[in-house]
């Protein structure tokens, strides 16, 4: 596991209380993008996967925004993309 | 930077659906944005693409606009709808339709 991904990781597990999360680097499917200057080996794109209480009642975009906020010095820094699944306990998810 | 945020601003305002993304609508630049066409190209919707990667201080205006921080993102009659993740939620759990419909924008509809 990169630093980057170590850093999500930490921040989810102690900032949200999740019952379920995955942060997944997706970086390799991403290789030769942007003229190659990323070449799948790096900590560029991210997939984070969040079930927590804190999200029951939060519109989709207000969820996204607390994770957005609570990961904004990583998508400042070195974090290309950030795909988003945030769900609440009640709610069914496929993974 | 309030030159940026007016240009923003009248796209939003003047065009009833505006995806900023990265490339055009006829080639995309970017995976994400790429679901976006493809989900309202589907639809049968009208929309103004705009590329953020044509101009930098629009790429970095649009992240402060609306206060999120990656693009594409999806405007309905002036109102931040969502980027790419939540414009797939809500197309899969069938809700983006009705979010078009009752803003008053024709969805000419493949389905």
């Amino acid at each position: 596991m990169g630093p980057l991904e170590e850093r999500i990781t930490r921040k989810i597990q102690e900032q949200l209380s999740p019952t379920r999360f995955e942060v997944i680097n997706e970086s390799h499917l991403h290789a030769g993008h942007q003229g190659g200057a990323m070449d799948g080996t790096g900590e560029t794109h991210f997939r984070v996967r969040v079930i927590a209480a804190s999200f029951t009642g939060m519109s989709r975009v207000d969820r996204h925004r607390a994770l957005n906020e609570l990961l904004a010095d990583e998508l400042a820094g070195g974090v290309h993309a950030l795909a988003l699944e945030p769900a609440a306990p009640s709610e069914n998810v496929r993974w | 930077m309030s030159g940026i945020k007016d240009f923003i601003d009248q796209e939003v305002k003047a065009n009833d659906v505006v995806l900023f993304m990265k490339g055009t609508p006829g080639f995309p630049q970017c995976g994400f944005s790429g679901q976006v066409v493809q989900i309202l190209d589907y639809l049968g919707v009208d929309y103004k693409g705009v590329n953020v990667l044509a101009d930098d201080e629009i790429r970095q205006g649009i992240k402060e606009y609306s206060n999120w921080p990656t693009v594409p993102q999806l405007y309905v009659k002036g109102e931040f709808v969502g980027g790419c993740d939540i414009v797939r939620e809500m197309f899969q759990a069938g809700e983006l339709q009705g979010h078009f419909e009752e803003k008053g924008v024709s969805v000419k509809g493949a389905a």
